[in-house]
């Protein structure tokens, strides 16, 4: 169950990665940090509307709200992210885009942990529902944070699949993945995509920052490795899938947690970060598209 | 060799004449730092071989510099303790233990570049952004493997009895490697940094360098022209951990330094990335400024440390939008415009 819960919030952070490098090709290293941004968010919100007290659960809908809070929060840094930092580089190189997105990643680490923000303590975050087993399958303990975890999660999936196959946005962002050029001359608002994928990808991350909070209370500071391992995780789950293909990330993102937790209960707990890149490794050599991803040979 | 051998002899002087020196005149705060200094030359111009010459992203080169500082720590240590029976510093210029040192810093460069070779092999077949990926994951997983290693072990009987898998795996975990015999000197340093600087700008000048930016300009059109570009991406990673290694293996052996997992993890190799990015990518000299001052300023700032990464960081963008090619570009401080006189064939720079 564990597997489920971890593996679909590794999957919403996947879909973020994956739907920016469908349509800018590169690898939003920043992406691993509006995560933590949401989940510090939620703490954040938690506790500014009282429900720091152990065990005072609060309604339902002031859950959400903290969930939407924090989603529309990160939908807006992710906005004013690409806004600032990435579109003066759409016409530059790879490299340097790449560089930019790594310094955008330090700058939130690093002004997260200011005092003024978050700070370099780890803080608890306070639990919304009530943890209890709803129940036992064949030996599986079924914990009603996981259960609102994962469905949450699947939700969310299911209404991005409707958004990106069933609408006219949807249209446009595959039509601009598929060729961005052609796509403007046909009359898609390229930059209006682009910002709305941003804002797209940074609320899914920001709703798996409020899971994993919701299921991992003790909040690491904005800097801490654990965070920037997570992400990473994210990301291999993303190339697992087949980089660029939404479904692809769905479906790494639930392969990946299954594979690190199967392998940190029977293999060795101490080496589960092992596993997921040895993984990434073998998926590279094998079959660099990925699982549901389309061979591109590159253009000459 | 022989157009190197007169950079190579006055490196070697003035490594010894600070070693000499610097000691009594400005006071073992600012040997430390020059040492800093050193080692962060080495780091950086190291990494420009990847990111700057050969456009490639490494973003675990601090990984390679733990490889090489726990291969020559672990040498040095247990070796010491199995040839003398303790791991105190053995002084003179040649003697036994600065000969161990020097060999245990080779060894750990060997090491670290065959890390190197292993890391590159599979990424490099693919694109850049897969590089940074799977570097930046080695480095993450070698600090969770050094993390878990054992106790240091500290008495010499225990080190005799102990089998070599042993002490190769008792590094002291997440504490850090201690105990650690302070060969590192600002004569080893600087000998290591003049060593560098000659290949890197000697490969800089050569057809290999020239086919390195050749791959880093436009991959396709160099392979067009027959340049193996697989081949040469392994190689100048390849050449990049050896010294990065070498820079470990000086890193451990310093003065006041903790080998520890922590240190060496990816803040350290996006110290070493920004210095490369901010002096130029594929400039010699620029990211040897680059590390000079990235080594000084926090010490010039010390009240506002808490600021210093989210100034990077800001440093760092605005220099992608603004000048992405970095502070000097391609160029070496000495091809500067202002700085030479009107020469016929200038113009290396390219965008």
């Amino acid at each position: 169950m564990d597997g489920v819960a971890v593996g679909s919030l590794y999957a919403l952070i996947a879909l973020g990665y994956t739907m920016v490098y469908g349509i800018l090709q590169f690898i939003n290293f920043a992406h691993s940090d509006v995560f933590v941004l949401g989940a510090w968010l939620s703490y954040t919100l938690a506790v500014a509307f009282g429900y720091a007290a152990a065990g005072a659960h609060p309604p339902l809908a002031a859950g959400l709200l903290i969930l939407v809070g924090a989603m529309a929060a990160c939908g807006l840094a992710g906005f004013t992210i690409e806004r600032l930092a990435y579109r003066p580089l759409r016409r530059a190189p790879r490299l340097n885009v790449l560089i930019t997105a790594i310094g955008v990643s330090l700058l939130l680490q690093n002004v997260g942990q200011l005092k003024w923000f978050f700070g370099t303590q780890p803080q608890r975050m306070p639990s919304l529902i009530d943890d209890k087993i709803l129940a036992v399958v064949a030996g599986v303990q079924i914990h009603l944070v996981d259960l609102a975890g994962a469905g949450t999660a699947l939700l969310l999936m299911l209404v991005l699949d409707w958004l990106i196959f069933r609408t006219r946005m949807g249209r446009a962002m595959r039509a601009v993945s598929h060729d961005t050029a052609v796509a403007a001359l046909m009359g898609i608002n390229v930059d209006a995509v682009v910002s709305f994928t941003f804002v797209l990808g940074s609320s899914l991350a920001a709703a798996a920052g409020f899971l994993y909070a919701m299921k991992y209370p003790g909040l690491n500071q904005p800097a801490h490795a654990t965070w920037v391992l997570l992400g990473l995780k994210a990301f291999v789950a993303a190339v697992i899938g087949g980089i660029g293909n939404v479904r692809g990330a769905m479906l790494g993102g639930v392969l990946i947690g299954f594979i690190e937790l199967f392998g940190a209960a029977y293999l060795s707990p101490h080496l589960r970060d092992i596993y997921v890149f040895s993984i990434l490794i073998l998926v590279l050599l094998l079959r660099p598209s990925g699982i549901l991803g389309k061979a591109v040979a590159e253009k000459v | 060799m022989i157009r190197s051998a007169a950079p190579v002899a006055a490196g070697f002087a003035i490594a010894v004449l600070l070693q000499l020196a610097a000691g009594s005149v400005v006071g073992p705060f600012a040997v430390k730092l020059l040492m800093d200094i050193g080692i962060n030359v080495v780091l950086a111009v190291s990494l420009n071989l990847v990111n700057g010459f050969t456009g490639q992203f490494s973003i675990g080169h601090a990984g390679f510099m733990a490889v090489g500082g726990y291969v020559a720590g672990c040498i040095t240590y247990y070796g010491s303790f199995l040839l003398w029976g303790g791991a105190s510093v053995r002084p003179g210029l040649l003697s036994g233990g600065t000969l161990l040192f020097l060999g245990a810093c080779l060894v750990g460069s060997l090491v670290a570049s065959g890390a190197g070779f292993l890391v590159g092999l599979p990424s490099l077949r693919l694109r850049g952004d897969y590089l940074a990926i799977v570097t930046l994951g080695f480095g993450e997983i070698l600090r969770v493997m050094l993390q878990r290693t054992g106790d240091v072990l500290t008495d010499p009987a225990s080190v005799k009895g102990a089998a070599a898998t042993t002490l190769a795996t008792s590094l002291g975990g997440s504490l850090g490697f201690s105990g650690l015999p302070y060969y590192t000197n600002l004569l080893w340093v600087y000998v290591f940094v003049t060593v560098t600087l000659v290949v890197a700008l000697r490969l800089k000048f050569s057809s290999y360098g020239r086919a390195f930016l050749s791959i880093r300009e436009n991959e396709i059109a160099a392979e067009a022209v027959g340049v193996n570009t697989t081949r040469l991406k392994v190689r100048a990673f390849v050449l990049a951990a050896a010294f990065a290694g070498l820079a470990g293996g000086l890193f451990a052996h310093e003065v006041g330094v903790s080998l520890n997992p922590r240190e060496l993890g990816f803040q350290k190799s996006f110290d070493i990335v920004i210095m490369v990015v901010l002096g130029g990518m594929g400039s010699v000299s620029g990211a040897v400024l680059a590390a000079i001052v990235l080594t000084l300023l926090p010490e010039a700032l010390r009240s506002f440390s808490e600021f210093r990464m989210p100034i990077y960081a800001l440093a760092l963008i605005l220099m992608m939008i603004l000048r992405p090619q970095g502070l000097l570009g391609l160029r070496e401080v000495w091809e500067l415009p202002w700085l030479r006189r009107r020469s016929a064939g200038g113009g290396t720079e390219t965008a």
